[in-house]
């Protein structure tokens, strides 16, 4: 199971160590140095990097490196789970998970990651759970703790680590009952040179604040439910049920939570909010090159494409930009060679374009690679895949709770090619 | 106020300052300075003086600082043995609280206080805890068990708690299930030997309850136990099925891919025309496809599963082509596997697609990911027949970019495409020529070298080429010298008048200028070769190459069977068994395939992995003299003999001729002789001739000379794993070979013993006439085995009448060989002053065990499916009463051993193996039944003809 756990800041330094079987030195590290040296960037660090003595496990956020030191068979996507699971938790309570942060709050942290694992084996991961265990500071109670000499470690058993929905604590009261869902659609697509789509697939999820009193159950059922033949579901949605009647059945937690996600697949039909035209061209023997993008909405439903965001890593040989936007900014930077611009909302009526010229490197050839455009953008109002929620019910309160249903489609990693 | 203030030190000595703090009768300054000390200790300070300080804040009712005190007490208790101590009151007592946290909390921290002394006083709190009515506490208490168990493994078993732990599998509460389970698995895991995980059909029930109920983690530990499981039949498998496939749409990634390991173990056994199989695979899909959406580091993971699940099933993820299709700002981790994936996945339906993406690939700026996508193209190539000519015009485009990395890789790949489709494409060879002066990597240069050498006929300027790599020739890399020599041979045998010159010059700089073995002997072997047969030269230089074969980069199928049992974990990340790999790996036990049922052989024996390996090396058993490689060297000595080879160094020749001689001498130059021989043979024209080669006895050579020396390595490998056979094989007692009356009252008793890895005859020597005997000497008759005297028979005194000297002569098996019959007879010769004296005697086979005999276990179900049926012998081993254990302990004495143990119907199956001295596997299979005290024996061999001895043996050590 998982023997130790270093936290590594980008320049390289350990910041942060916990174990939780014997004190494995911190000089294992010196592997994942050495793996990170090989690696161009941080993102490019192997996740599993062998050691003759241990496994080192790690994930890349926040420009933190989270590493686990394992030593026997365990599998490791328990260990990368469990990693973001943390970092997770670190973003809960402190709102941000940053060096700074941890610092700070050293001690809530070190008590923190003592109630997650106990020899290696998760103990407490629902931030549910966790937080009535450790209190997560907030600048009253470190307040009132100086003064009452009380403590922000809760001395009563969680209620609900062992009850049959562990994920829910009991006697939750609030006078405004409410329950809020969030349909976000994330659409990866590569699109090829001549606009046509090479793959498309949608990543949805239903996220959802519920902060409703007692234990409310409720169903939550879709207008088009066939769209979800590849889901995935947090622990309280009754599977039978789902299976059976296409209906999301569940107790819900106190608070924020990802209720479902699911997956439309490249095998059906994705619909494109969005085209880019693109003339780019690089000549040889030439030290200018053109460049003309224009970014124009498809199929949208009649809603605004708005967030709008270009980036392009341009090729070595580019010294230089100078564009000119119909709208919006952009910069190039000449030592990364990224060009982004800031587009905003897209006005069907008068399509966003950037035009200009390139000048390259003299008396090099013409760059062999051509550069990617990759796109960002916000649809508010519209889930791409057209799932619809068809209606929301509560049982076994008496109360008549806010409800509320919201739908957005961005862009995830959309990509053109040109 | 932050946490960061904690890290502030003080000019004067932040120790002496923080245990001045400690000490402070203001319970808020304690906190705040154990705070501090915890702080320090985050960042790897070493705070470990303040120990007796800190523990003196533990009676507190401050449950933060009580849980900070705890929190100091696990990280440096072990370097504090004797002031750990004293804790253990606090913890005591606290055990006994009413809280229900608290009782947990003193419970888990005692089990991390990695402290000898402190674990007696842990046993009876956990004792207590095990039985908490609190289930919060009896799960903690289970995880104690495993901590207790790796700092005192024996503790914990005699204290019973391994069976309290097993109870707690049938636990009301699933939590409590899950963790028992987690904490067996990890014990299991030290101890492979153990049954700790005893599951049957009601634990495996009670096991898939707590599953739909327990939290993500749980279900992972419960779902890799549930892998373990053989199910009886296909229906059971298919209800685990049923039962676990709602757990492929949890959110927790590792939770599902343990789920997919479930399935894919249990769906071996469905019959494939079952609805419900094709059900299952559908759902395969969907779950996998799911995984490539999360995170870069569990997408990797993934991949490296998906990579054998799409080499076990392909037609799982057959449409899904397009989800590894490369994004440009994937971490290079994830690109390099998902265009793995896509060239397996690659078919004559999608061919263009993968192409196109390919081609896009090839122009990315990552170095290391455009190699790979251009390797891909030919791997494309060689996968799909159809989409070759696409693929050799994408690679004569990439060629054109003239980007020196693509261009080289290109070339490389080309060769292989030449390989697999002869005659087809050669037109592009212009092409790939005009590129030569580009080539900077070995790899690349030889694949061109290799070009030009297999077409030279078709290039017009092939010597030209040639001879322009072999200027700077020392400067190559062996790859590219090898590759230069064999070319420039093949150019000479097609176009001999105007090249002699070229392959002199060649031959001599392998031969002479070289100093690396390899390419001399390489160079020797082509020079030979045309010096004295020409035409011979040409059949074997340039016959016709076998094809390479579709995906030589596929996994070995029992490989990738064992691997499927390990989907999930490191294993399948490094596509690697977890023998190979993780440390201390004594206990791994190899897992495979559950057969699938119905199929008639399954109910026998375990193997159901394809067959695969082998077929390569087998030794025969008594080589006939005269066979292939002795003829070939007989050949290169000069005149061929017929019948017996021509006189060796070896003891032979019968007994009488050599007794005459310088017995002495003779034993000692043999083993001598022998040794060099060995050392001698690769060095072909090595000058010695005669001596270098020693035709009969060579054939086994590699064998015997492997033997002795395994075995050795096998001996310390037994010392330390504590497994060994000290003791050595069962020793029969001494019966009498040679009569007083037959040898002029010299009487021989004696018997065999094999011990670590020795044999020796022991002998008994009586002097039952009336006068002295001395000057003994002994020689055996060639046998066998080679059994040979190791060192000449010493009997120091002269032997005075009516009496006796006892002497154990140590035994070799690099004698000569020849087959005997019974084949364990072994004829010797005596001699003393009186007279020499001849007997023969019959050895038991087990002497010639060797201790490196235990075979892997995936390698053992591939040769006993590998060996023809009609090499398998049955008998019946009678009246013997012992259970399975003793038996296989019993045999394992005599280097016999057990490779698996499976129960089947109530009756016990060892499946066992053993190899002789020549190299030779048995493989056997024996059936205890309880109530019967007769065995049954199959065995399997490549050799027949041993099987009858190698039962006597059995027989022999198990009766006595």
């Amino acid at each position: 199971m998982i023997h130790s756990l270093f936290l590594i800041n980008a320049s390289g330094d350990i910041f942060l160590e916990k174990h939780w079987k014997s004190v494995v030195s911190r000089s294992v590290c010196d592997y994942f140095f050495e793996a990170q040296e090989r690696a161009s960037e941080a993102e490019n660090v192997p996740p599993v990097i062998p050691t003759p003595h241990h496994y080192l496990l790690s994930v890349y956020r926040h420009k933190i490196f989270f590493v686990a030191v394992i030593q026997s068979e365990v599998p490791p996507l328990f260990v990368i789970e469990f990693l973001h699971r943390v970092v997770d938790t670190f973003q809960d309570y402190f709102g941000v998970c940053s060096e700074v942060m941890i610092k700070d709050n050293v001690v809530v942290v070190y008590e923190v990651l003592e109630e997650m694992l106990d020899n290696g084996f998760p103990l407490a991961t629902e931030s549910n759970i966790l937080k009535e265990l450790i209190k997560p500071p907030t600048i009253l109670r470190t307040v009132v703790n100086t003064i009452t000499g009380s403590t922000n470690v809760g001395d009563q058993l969680p209620t609900g680590q062992l009850s049959v929905v562990p994920w829910r604590r009991t006697g939750v009261k609030y006078t405004n009952n409410e329950a809020y869902f969030d349909v976000i659609e994330e659409i990866d697509a590569i699109i090829d040179k001549s606009g046509s789509t090479i793959t498309a697939e949608i990543q949805g999820v239903i996220d959802a604040c519920v902060k409703l009193t007692g234990m409310p159950d409720l169903t939550l059922s879709f207008m088009n439910p066939r769209l979800l033949d590849d889901v995935s579901f947090h622990p309280c949605v009754r599977f039978k049920r789902w299976e059976s009647e296409r209906i999301l059945s569940f107790i819900p937690p106190d608070g924020n939570f990802r209720l479902l996600s699911y997956h439309v697949s490249a095998q059906n039909l994705v619909a494109i909010p969005v085209y880019v035209k693109h003339n780019i061209s690089f000549r040889d023997n030439s030290s200018l090159g053109r460049f003309e993008i224009t970014v124009g909405p498809k199929q949208t439903m009649g809603k605004t494409v708005e967030g709008v965001m270009v980036t392009s890593q341009m090729p070595k040989g580019v010294l230089n930009m100078t564009l000119t936007p119909s709208q919006g900014t952009h910069i190039f930077d000449p030592v990364t060679k990224l060009l982004s611009w800031d587009v905003g909302k897209i006005n069907p009526q008068k399509l966003p374009s950037l035009k200009g010229s390139v000048s390259l490197q003299a008396g090099t050839s013409k760059p062999d690679e051509n550069p990617t455009i990759n796109l960002q953008f916000k649809i508010q109002q519209l889930a791409i895949s057209g799932l619809k929620v068809n209606r929301l019910d509560m049982y076994g309160e008496k109360y008549k709770p806010f409800k509320g249903i919201k739908y957005m489609t961005k862009a995830g990693k959309f990509q053109v090619r040109t | 106020m932050t946490d960061s203030k904690y890290f502030t030190t003080t000019k004067k000595g932040e120790i002496f300052e923080l245990k001045a703090e400690l000490n402070s009768d203001k319970k808020e300054k304690k906190k705040e300075a154990v705070k501090k000390v915890i702080a320090s200790m985050t960042v790897g300070k070493d705070v470990s003086a303040l120990f007796p300080d800190v523990v003196n804040c533990m009676q507190t009712d401050n449950l933060e600082l009580k849980k900070l005190v705890y929190l100091y007490l696990m990280n440096y208790a072990k370097s504090q043995p004797d002031m750990a101590i004293m804790a253990v009151n606090t913890f005591v007592k606290d055990c006994e609280d009413p809280n229900p946290l608290i009782r947990a909390l003193a419970v888990r921290t005692m089990g991390c206080i990695r402290v000898d002394k402190i674990t007696e006083y842990l046993c009876e709190p956990l004792r207590k805890c095990l039985k908490d009515e609190d289930p919060y506490v009896r799960k903690t208490a289970a995880v104690c068990v495993a901590k207790l168990h790796d700092i005192n493994a024996q503790l914990v078993e005699d204290q019973g708690f391994l069976d309290t732990l097993k109870d707690l599998i049938s636990d009301s509460n699933p939590m409590v299930v899950a963790n028992a389970v987690a904490a067996l698995s990890e014990i299991a895991e030290s101890h492979p030997s153990s049954n700790l995980l005893d599951l049957n059909p009601q634990s495996i029930n009670k096991l898939l309850t707590a599953l739909n109920e327990c939290t993500e983690w749980g279900q992972i530990f419960i779902l890799d136990c549930l892998a373990n499981y053989m199910p009886k039949d296909d229906r059971e498998a298919q209800s685990i099925c049923e039962r676990v496939t709602p757990r492929l749409s949890h959110a927790n990634s590792a939770v599902v891919l343990s789920a997919v390991k479930v399935l894919m173990k249990f769906m071996e056994m469905l019959s494939k025309d079952l609805d419900y199989y094709g059900t299952l695979l559908k759902k395969l899909a969907p779950p996998l496809v799911t995984l490539l959406s999360a995170e870069p580091e569990l997408q990797y993971v993934a991949l490296r599963n998906i990579n054998l699940i799409v080499q076990k099933r392909p037609e799982i993820l057959k449409h899904e082509m397009k989800v590894f299709f490369v994004k440009y700002n994937d971490p290079i981790y994830v690109k390099l596997e998902k265009l793995d994936i896509m060239i397996r996945l690659a078919s004559q339906a999608n061919i263009a697609q993968v192409l196109a993406e390919l081609k896009e690939y090839a122009t990315e700026v990552d170095v290391d990911f455009v190699r790979k996508a251009v390797r891909a193209i030919g791997r494309c190539a060689i996968k799909v027949e159809q989409s070759a000519e696409r693929c050799v015009s994408t690679l004569l485009d990439l060629i054109q970019t003239k980007v020196n990395y693509v261009v080289q890789e290109a070339i490389v790949v080309i060769k292989d495409i030449f390989r697999k489709y002869p005659n087809k494409y050669e037109s592009v060879i212009a092409t790939l020529c005009e590129n030569l002066d580009s080539l900077d990597e070995p790899e690349a240069r030889a694949a061109m070298i290799w070009i030009v050498g297999e077409y030279a006929e078709r290039i017009d300027n092939a010597d030209e080429l040639l001879e322009s790599f072999l200027e700077g020739f020392h400067d190559e890399s062996t790859q590219v010298q090898l590759q230069l020599l064999t070319a420039i041979v093949k150019l000479f045998l097609k176009k001999p008048t105007e090249t002699q010159e070229l392959v002199q010059q060649v031959l001599s700089l392998a031969t002479q200028d070289s100093d690396n073995p390899d390419l001399r002997d390489r160079g020797y072997i082509y020079w030979r070769l045309l010096s004295t047969d020409p035409v011979a030269a040409k059949e074997v230089v340039l016959a016709e190459k076998p094809l390479i074969s579709e995906e030589t980069d596929l996994i070995e199928p029992t490989l990738l069977d064992e691997l499927i049992c390990y989907i999930g974990t490191l294993a399948s990340v490094y596509h690697k068994p977890p023998s190979a790999f993780v440390e201390g790996s004594r206990g791994v036990v190899h897992k495979s395939l559950p057969p699938r049922t119905g199929s008639s052989e399954s109910a026998e024996s375990p193997d159901t992995a394809p067959s695969g390996v082998q077929a390569a090396e087998q030794p025969a058993v008594i080589p006939t003299q005269g066979d292939l490689l002795g003829d070939l060297l007989n050949l290169d000595l000069g005149p061929p003999v017929s019948g017996p080879p021509i006189a060796t160094s070896s003891v032979q020749m019968g007994a009488v001729d050599l007794l005459g001689g310088g017995l002495d001498s003779l034993m000692g130059d043999e083993s001598e002789g022998l040794r060099s021989d060995v050392g001698g043979s690769p060095a072909m024209g090595g000058g010695g001739g005669s001596g270098g080669f020693t035709p009969a006895p060579s054939t086994t050579m590699p064998a015997n000379m492997g033997a002795p020396l395994g075995s050795g390595l096998g001996d310390l490998f037994d010392l330390t794993g504590g497994v060994g056979t000290l003791s050595g094989s069962y020793v029969a007692p001494k019966t009498v070979w040679l009569p007083a009356m037959k040898a002029k009252g010299l009487e021989i008793s004696g018997t065999f013993s094999r011990q670590v890895g020795s044999i020796s005859m022991d002998l008994v020597l009586t002097n039952k006439a009336l006068q002295v005997m001395s000057d003994f000497a002994i020689q055996f008759n060639r046998n066998s085995f080679g059994l040979a005297p190791a060192a000449p028979l010493q009997v120091h005194a002269p032997l005075a009448p009516n009496q006796s000297v006892e002497i154990s002569l140590p035994l070799n098996t690099v004698g000569s060989v020849m087959k005997m019959d019974p084949l364990n007879n072994l004829q010797v010769a005596v001699k003393n002053n009186i007279d020499v004296f001849y007997f023969s005697t019959l050895y038991p086979l087990h002497i010639l065990f060797v201790e490196d005999g235990k075979m892997e276990r995936q390698m053992f179900l591939a040769t006993w499916k590998d060996i023809p049926n009609e090499n398998e012998a049955q008998f019946q081993i009678k009246d013997c009463s012992l259970n399975a254990d003793a038996v296989s302990s019993k045999l394992q004495g005599s280097n016999i051993f057990t490779i698996a143990k499976r129960n089947v119907e109530g009756q016990d199956m060892l499946y066992q193996s053993l190899k002789l001295t020549n190299g030779i596997w048995v493989l056997a299979e024996l059936r205890i039944q309880p109530s019967n005290p007769s065995f049954t024996l199959s065995l399997k061999c490549r050799a027949p003809e041993v099987s009858q001895y190698v039962y006597q043996a059995y027989e022999t050590i198990l009766k006595n």
